[in-house]
């Protein structure tokens, strides 16, 4: 048996909180909130890559997906909404 | 566009998606049967060849590494391009800018960020021995950097962040990639050949040429990833110009 059979329940697990938190990040309405959903849902695909063994691929994620991605994201909202208050 | 319009077309595209999604999903190898020759070649020859007990710093840095020359220059265009449409014009008083974190968040904030840039230092160091590698150690040591701002302030931040500084960072690590594969041009070998001996397996002196190129695109990718937040952070706390 392969060893990629052997995590087939863990892969399971995995696959269905990939799918569940993928629609959370597109239910979501409010795009700060949405920027730490999409942060929990990196998390989550760390996991699943890890359970995949690819631990390169999911370090690649993990940095990524909580700090860079986030980062940009947070500030132009945040200068969005700055410009929004100028208008009004 | 009616409701109604809208609805067909979403309904359009959903089933096109949808068959070609089916179409794909078909053709795939069985669940984990998926090896390719490929990855089972490279998985028996790049410890012998490489002695680099991380199959995948092999691939990105030595059998693939003119791959990884591309994306290298790829993140600098990028960030060339942020630095270009964001830097602002005046000058800017880096003094008043940003308050300052409760003490409570600065007292295990300044923590994190050293431990951030060494476990960023970690991965790079033994990306070709464990998992890791000059991207994920540089995207981690630049985000242990830009915590500083986040636990601190600005003025904290600025001195790490400062384009000046970082722009000649970075052009050696994306440089240094380049001319590591140029020197083998030099010994009458291709582009990018693995030059040194192998050293021996498991140890931070094996894999040639593979530590040369691994620090030259960590050096890269941390000095970008912190071009990249302190012009965004910069956009965010001098909102100068208003166009339109």
């Amino acid at each position: 048996m392969s060893v990629v059979a052997t995590t087939a329940p863990l892969q399971a697990v995995a696959y269905v909180l990939v799918a569940a938190g993928a629609a959370g990040v597109v239910l979501s309405r409010d795009p700060l909130r949405q920027i730490v959903v999409s942060g929990i849902y990196g998390y989550v695909l760390v996991l699943l890559f890890m359970v995949l063994q690819a631990p390169d691929v999911a370090l690649s994620m993990l940095v990524v997906s909580t700090v860079a991605y986030p980062l940009v994201v947070l500030v132009a909202i945040a200068r969005v909404r700055n410009r929004r208050e100028d208008d009004e | 566009m009616t409701r109604r319009t809208r609805i067909v077309i979403f309904l359009t595209a959903a089933l096109g998606l949808a068959a070609l999604f089916g179409w794909a999903f078909a053709g795939l190898p069985a669940f984990g049967n998926g090896s390719h020759v490929y990855a089972f070649l490279l998985n028996h020859v790049a410890v012998p060849e490489r002695h680099t007990t991380n199959v995948v710093a092999a691939i990105v840095f030595d059998y693939r590494g003119f791959d990884t020359l591309g994306e290298e220059f790829i993140l600098f265009t990028a960030v060339a391009g942020v630095v270009l449409l964001l830097r602002p014009v005046e000058r800017e008083d880096p003094e008043d800018r940003g308050t300052t974190a409760s003490d409570a968040l600065r007292f295990v904030g300044v923590g994190m960020v050293g431990a951030g840039v060494l476990v960023g230092l970690w991965l790079i160091a033994f990306g070709y021995i464990t998992p890791g590698g000059g991207f994920q150690g540089g995207v981690a040591v630049a985000a242990g950097a830009v915590l500083l701002y986040f636990v601190s302030n600005y003025s904290a931040f600025y001195p790490l962040g400062h384009v000046d500084g970082l722009d000649p960072v970075e052009a050696l690590g994306a440089g240094g990639y380049a001319v590591i594969g140029a020197v083998a041009l030099v010994s009458g070998l291709p582009f990018l050949a693995n030059l040194l001996g192998p050293g021996s397996v498991g140890t931070l002196v094996s894999g040639g040429s593979i530590p040369f190129l691994n620090w030259a695109s960590g050096i890269e990718v941390a000095a970008a990833n912190l071009i990249l937040f302190s012009e965004f952070i910069r956009e965010y706390l001098h909102p100068a110009r208003q166009d339109g």
